[in-house]
């Protein structure tokens, strides 16, 4: 079974030569720590940065400086600043190789739900819809069942939506699943994690084609 | 030259009142309007709309005026760090209008550009697309969303000059060019005013024919919400 930065690490092997990443907050976040230092990659940040560098050196933090978490961050060598819009232009235009975000639920056929939990907790989508709704290639990252044990890889979304039919592929603690039009297509498995296991902890239709393979990291 | 200067921040909310629409810029405390701010809270304007990327946090940029209730209706697309905002919102005191980040920053752009309304992807098959047109373009859906109307914008940037041209510096650029010209009046504080002639025009973000009043802020706290960084 995979921890947070395991599957981190797994969704780093993802990332291409050449990609414009968006990165959202939690896990995704820790993707820029594994990705390859021999391809060239950048990061875009919602707020209004591409080429976005990692966290400054103690003393050095700038509060005009922030990444959509509003972490304090720097800016690598041909990084650029801009607007909200222009942020928005990039996603909504599919100038964005590749996003990465977190989610409450995902449905068999794509559909995820990360910004509402009715009557509880509102926090709201933020960049996400944007996101979601244009992106070619998005990964979701996240836990293959909640604290109670349930699953969270679903027939049916229960909480609101925050897009329909977006999701591509998703890396859990347990596994690396495909949505196709058939439902979840198991591609791998963590260390140590059966099959079985990944059957038990998935309610969604899931199809498994002959042996599943451990991933490597 | 068009003079765009005023004194100081009350000469800069003249005429701001009860149950009016404001934008404010910034991206959690990232480039929002301090100074405005202050002055909304100590001239005690009720009843107002909002519309604001995020909150503030509880103590701080417009979580300030949660705390003296003074706002209505807040038109957001992220207000997970703040508590207040968070109960208000729960039981009911405080209307919410959460907009997707995209949508947010369009919709003021639209204002600004003078269209009414544009189609966007984002939202299409959420609760975010109840009510609203849906479109097919190309294959694909869109839902329409219409532009703000504001009656103030009130927007920070780095640099200005006393013909109201912009400079903004780093990502505390965010939301303020777009909310420039967006609403009735913008009025726009910067950390230096500088004599006309001292900017390059090149370096202009955005030019002085958006903003209506411009002043020279003052004692900026410019908080950090989520201080990181690494060892050497």
């Amino acid at each position: 079974m995979l921890d947070k930065n395991g599957i981190a690490k797994r969704i780093a092997q993802e990332v291409k030569d050449g990609y414009y990443v968006n990165l959202g907050i939690g896990i995704p976040t820790l993707v820029a720590n594994y990705v390859r230092t021999d391809i060239s990659v950048e990061f875009q940040s919602e707020n209004g940065i591409l080429g976005m560098g990692p966290f400054p050196i103690e003393g050095k933090e700038d509060a005009d400086l922030i990444n959509a978490g509003k972490q304090t961050i720097t800016a690598l060598p041909g990084a650029s600043y801009f607007d909200s819009a222009t942020s928005f232009a990039m996603i909504r235009g599919r100038h964005v190789d590749l996003t990465i975000l977190g989610a409450m639920e995902v449905s068999e056929n794509g559909d995820i739900a990360n910004w509402k939990i009715p009557g509880k907790m509102v926090k709201g989508m933020g960049g996400a819809m944007d996101l979601v709704a244009s992106a070619e290639n998005i990964i979701v990252a996240m836990m293959h069942t909640n604290r109670k044990g349930e699953a969270k890889l679903l027939k049916r979304c229960t909480l609101p939506l925050t897009g329909v039919g977006c999701v591509k592929k998703i890396v859990t603690n347990l596994a690396v699943l495909e949505v196709t039009n058939d439902g979840f297509l198991l591609l791998e498995r963590a260390p140590g994690v059966t099959v079985d296991e990944i059957i038990a902890a998935t309610e969604g239709k899931l199809i498994i084609k002959g042996a599943v393979k451990e991933m490597s990291i | 030259m068009i003079r765009k200067t005023v004194t100081n921040v009350s000469e800069a909310l003249a005429g701001v009142q009860d149950g009016m629409t404001f934008m404010l810029g910034g991206f959690g405390l990232c480039g929002i309007p301090e100074n405005a701010i202050s002055e909304l809270v100590r001239l005690g304007v009720k009843d107002i709309t909002c519309i604001s990327n995020n909150a503030g946090v509880d103590d701080f940029g417009l979580g300030l005026l949660l705390h003296q209730h003074q706002i209505k209706k807040m038109v957001s697309s992220y207000v997970g760090e703040n508590d207040e905002f968070e109960r208000q919102m729960l039981s009911g005191e405080l209307e919410v209008e959460l907009t997707p980040q995209g949508t947010l920053a369009e919709k003021c752009k639209a204002a600004q550009a003078g269209f009414p309304a544009f189609y966007t992807p984002a939202g299409y098959g959420t609760e975010v697309a109840e009510g609203k047109e849906v479109r097919e373009f190309n294959g694909k859906m869109y839902i329409l969303e219409e532009a703000f109307q504001a009656d103030f914008s009130f927007v920070k940037a780095w640099k200005g000059d006393t013909a109201g041209n912009l400079i903004f510096k780093g990502t505390a650029r965010n939301f303020n060019p777009c909310m420039c010209g967006a609403a009735n009046i913008t009025v726009a504080e910067v950390e230096e005013l500088v004599p006309v002639g001292e900017l390059d025009p090149n370096q202009v973000h955005i030019p002085g024919i958006f903003v209506q009043r411009i002043f020279q802020g003052k004692d900026y706290e410019k908080r950090i919400e989520q201080r990181t960084v690494r060892q050497k």
